[in-house]
């Protein structure tokens, strides 16, 4: 136990560190090495209202804004700053919908992310892992071909560009779907099964736009692995001992040829995460990208360093904790 | 000069891949023989529907969507290129240096290359281009390519360490020559090939970052490029005007190139396959 802790536990606890340290360490000083002084874009706007205001104001307004944004004092002590930040998730009030925190408007964002992400990227991985399979074993069969060809279509096509033109089908041309939002406009959340179903029915074209384009990839690297795997030798040994076809793909090849894929799963998290972000903006969805194209739009400063510090967090958590329950799939693991 | 014939006689996606090469370095070309000038608007009669005039139709500033399209077409190519060339720079470092030395340098590196694997890249590229609004779109490649190496680091990482163990990297060694000769003497061109599946799947994937940024109005919205195009179609709400050829084309466009480049970095993957090579030659013998 204590060298699976070593051997397993210690380089999956120094990752995650890892990731975060990177994560908001790019974070704090991409804006400082900018020509763009945040503070300065703001009292610009402030001024473009059309407000006039004496010296002394001025100097003071921008005093708290260095506050606000943790641009006080030399660079080391606005590091260590905006570690604590990071570290309490606390990013001062957002200036847009001022006084609500960033924490808030990242809570009240981040389930409808985290909804819409981990239901499209599972739903992706195991129908594109078990068609991938299938295909993979069947390789010579006409529809196994064309399942690639589809695949092969699809994977390379990036997030936004499958979601504006799932948009534009469904919802434009032929308006089965909502075009946007999380539920109906003007309605309140509320805990019935009318608002679930609509909640439901708004979900399924941006997770639709997810899953097609994830799926691809898993199914082409699942087919790849299957393949190699049926030419192994304990593959054709069962298949010589008359073993039904079922149960070698499923309990034999499959079996073996998933764990490459869990794996990958755990990498796909942040790219998958990027998509939903994108997809959000495309539909109007209520979640972080939403919340991260707003603020940009208004040049809230806090709010984008709060979103991205947070999401950097968030995806190395779910990493973390998918990785801590792998053992449990990988027998090998444990026994090492 | 030999391969591509190979590979234009063996691989229908060789081929198709190929036909969307011609038509895009066509578009390309024929930027250069535009009637109108990239930045110009008000130049023709404004919304006007695809007809024999303008292939494209027009969009709601006067301008060719066609002509305009092989201008963006040209800026996102660019784009790719410098985005997967510089890229590649860094991959290649990083993953010679870890798969040679291996060891606790090998660990760090691995650590560090990980983490850009697991990072979300799209909310880090928004805050950097937000606070470098407007930046040119060959700058725009750079930013890109500093976060598009690390997958492809993993890749040249594995394939020196079972270079590391050939004879070939051992006589080298007790022959003197030192680590940089032999990483990059010896092992590099092992690489080349795979370099080269490589840069297409990375251009391919800088491209589609490009229009994701560009949607969001974070690129120059003055230079066309697919993204730019596509922005300023939703700016005008295309689609709820009807004006359908506007984003239709650039979207179109795009796919077309997402799809050759993808057929041209695993064509070529499957290229490189000896199981590959064998089948060609047992073929060669049976005619």
């Amino acid at each position: 136990m204590k060298q699976f802790l070593l051997i397993y536990l210690a380089p999956r606890l120094v990752q995650y560190v890892v990731v975060i340290f990177i994560g908001v360490t790019v974070a704090f000083f991409a804006p400082r090495f900018s020509p763009v002084d945040p503070v300065e874009s703001m009292m610009a706007k402030v001024e473009g209202l059309g407000m006039t205001m004496d010296p002394e104001s001025v100097a003071r307004m921008k005093e708290s804004l260095k506050d606000l944004y943790g641009l006080g004092g030399s660079l080391p002590e606005q590091y260590l700053a905006f570690w604590k930040r990071a570290v309490t998730l606390d990013f001062g009030p957002s200036l847009t919908s001022f006084p609500t925190p960033v924490s808030a408007l990242v809570k009240r964002s981040l389930p409808w992310t985290l909804g819409l992400l981990a239901t499209a990227l599972g739903i992706s991985w195991l129908l594109g892992s078990f068609l991938g399979g299938v295909a993979g074993y069947f390789e010579s069969r006409k529809w196994s071909k064309f399942l690639e060809a589809g695949a092969m279509m699809m994977y390379p096509i990036p997030y936004f560009i499958s979601a504006i033109a799932m948009q534009i089908l469904l919802a434009y041309v032929f308006p089965i779907f909502p075009v946007g939002g999380a539920y109906p406009f003007g309605t309140l959340p509320e805990f019935s099964l009318g608002f679930v179903l609509s909640i439901l029915q708004h979900a399924i074209l941006p997770g639709l736009s997810l899953v097609l384009i994830g799926m691809g990839w898993w199914f082409l690297s699942m087919k790849a692995m299957i393949s190699r795997v049926v030419a192994e030798d304990y593959v054709t040994f069962a298949q010589a001992g008359g073993v039904s076809s079922r149960k070698i793909l499923f309990s034999y090849a499959m079996r073996n040829a998933i764990l490459p894929q869990v794996t990958s799963l755990f990498m796909a998290i942040g790219s998958v995460f990027s998509g939903a972000i994108i997809t959000e903006v495309v539909f109007n969805y209520p979640g972080l990208g939403l919340l991260l194209r707003k603020a940009i739009a208004t040049g809230d400063y806090s709010v984008i360093m709060g979103v991205i510090v947070m999401s950097i967090v968030a995806i190395a958590s779910a990493v973390l904790i998918l990785d801590l329950i792998y053992p449990l799939i990988d027998p090998r693991i444990r026994r090492k | 000069m030999d391969a591509l014939k190979k590979l234009l006689k063996h691989d229908i996606r060789f081929r198709w891949a190929f036909g969307i090469f011609s038509v895009i370095a066509l578009m390309v070309l024929l930027s250069f023989f535009s009637p109108y000038g990239a930045r110009e608007w008000n130049v023709v009669p404004a919304t006007q529907p695809p007809s024999l005039q303008h292939p494209f139709g027009t969009n709601s500033m006067g301008q060719d969507i066609f002509w305009k399209l092989t201008f963006a077409v040209r800026n996102s190519m660019i784009l790719a290129v410098i985005a997967a060339s510089v890229s590649r720079v860094i991959a290649i470092i990083v993953g010679l240096v870890a798969g040679y030395l291996g060891g606790i340098p090998d660990r760090i590196l691995m650590t560090v290359n990980d983490s850009f694997i697991i990072i979300p890249i799209l909310p880090i590229l928004i805050l950097l281009s937000t606070i470098l609004s407007g930046i040119p779109f060959y700058y725009l490649g750079c930013i890109i390519a500093l976060f598009g190496w690390s997958q492809d680091a993993r890749l040249i990482r594995s394939l020196t360490l079972s270079l590391r163990e050939r004879t070939f990297t051992h006589t080298a060694y007790y022959s003197g020559m030192g680590m940089m000769k032999i990483v990059l003497r010896e092992h590099l061109p092992y690489m080349v090939p795979i370099l080269m599946a490589t840069i297409m799947s990375n251009m391919l994937w800088a491209i589609g970052m490009e229009i994701t940024l560009a949607v969001i109005g974070l690129a120059k919205v003055e230079t066309p490029t697919l993204g730019v195009i596509m922005y300023w179609a939703s700016e005008y709400n295309s689609m709820l005007t009807g004006t359908w050829w506007w984003l239709f084309f650039p979207i179109s466009l795009s796919v077309l190139i997402f799809i050759g480049l993808y057929m041209f970095s695993t064509s070529l993957n499957r290229f490189l396959d000896p199981r590959t090579r064998l089948m060609m030659i047992s073929e060669r013998k049976s005619e």
